[in-house]
C-alpha cells in the first residue's frame, strides 16, 4: 500500500486505490501538492497540451482541485488555460468515447 | 502597444507555399497596422480535437505581436475574410508575462533570504566549500 512521502513526486492524479472499498481509512494519504507550485511553472500555456490535458477527465472536464491538489491560485489560471485550448481546439469540449 | 498572442488554423489541404504566402501577408498586414511582429511560429499540421467545417486537422500558426488594438482588429478581420483559415485566437500576453516576472522576482528573493539564513543556523553549509575548492 502506500508509503507517506515527505517530497512526493509532482502531483498526480489523484491517488484512487485500488483495495479502499472495504477499509475506512486504512491507507495513507499521499499529500497532494500543486504541480504549478512544485514545478514553478509560472505561466500556464494553453498550447502545452501535454501538461494542461493532466487535468482534465476523460470525458473533456477540468478535474476539480480536490481531486488534482492544485492550488486555488494555479487552478483559476489553468481552467483559463484549458478553455482557451479549448476554444482553438487543442482539447475537446466534450470527448466522446 | 501592448503584446499579443495570436494563434491561427489553416486548412490541411492547403499547400505549405500557400501558407507561407499567407504568413508573409499577414506579416504586412500587421505592419501597415502599426504593430510590430517579434517572432512566426509554424506549429504544425495538428489533429484538431473536434471538428471545424468538417475538418479533423490543422495547420497552426502562432503569431508574436506587439501592437494597439487597431492592430488585432485589423488581424482578426483579414483571418475572417480569408476562406483558407477555419478558426483563429488572440491573447494578450503582457499582464500575463509580468506576473510571471514578479513571482520570479519573488522567488528569487526568497531564495536568497533563505540562503542568508540558512549558514547563520546550521554549520558551515557544505555548497559553500566545494565552490570555493576549485577557484
Amino acid at each position: 500500500m502506500a508509503v507517506p512521502r515527505e517530497n512526493a513526486p509532482p502531483a498526480e492524479r489523484p491517488p484512487r486505490r485500488e483495495g479502499s472499498g472495504g477499509g475506512r481509512r486504512q491507507y495513507f494519504r499521499r499529500r497532494k501538492v500543486c504541480k504549478f507550485c512544485e514545478e514553478k511553472i509560472d505561466v500556464i500555456d494553453y498550447k502545452d497540451v501535454r501538461l494542461v490535458s493532466e487535468f482534465i477527465a476523460e470525458r473533456g472536464k477540468i478535474l476539480p482541485r480536490r481531486l488534482t491538489g492544485t492550488c486555488s491560485t494555479h487552478q483559476r489560471a489553468l481552467s483559463e488555460a484549458i478553455k482557451r485550448a479549448r476554444n482553438i481546439a487543442l482539447l475537446p469540449f466534450a470527448a466522446g468515447i | 502597444m501592448r503584446i499579443y498572442e495570436m494563434i491561427f488554423i489553416v486548412r490541411p489541404d492547403v499547400a505549405d507555399e500557400e501558407v507561407q504566402k499567407l504568413i508573409t501577408q499577414m506579416e504586412g498586414v500587421v505592419a501597415s497596422a502599426g504593430g510590430k511582429v517579434e517572432k512566426v511560429e509554424k506549429m504544425g499540421r495538428r489533429r484538431l480535437a473536434y471538428r471545424v467545417h468538417r475538418q479533423r486537422e490543422g495547420f497552426y500558426v502562432l503569431f508574436h505581436v506587439q501592437g494597439t488594438g487597431d492592430t488585432v482588429k485589423e488581424f482578426e478581420r483579414r483571418l475572417k475574410v480569408t476562406d483558407t483559415v477555419i478558426k483563429y485566437l488572440t491573447v494578450c500576453t503582457d499582464e500575463i508575462l509580468k506576473r510571471a516576472e514578479k513571482f520570479k522576482a519573488l522567488r528569487a528573493k526568497q531564495e536568497a533570504k533563505r540562503r542568508r539564513s540558512k549558514p547563520a543556523s546550521a554549520p558551515p553549509a557544505p555548497p559553500a566549500p566545494a565552490e570555493t575548492a576549485p577557484a
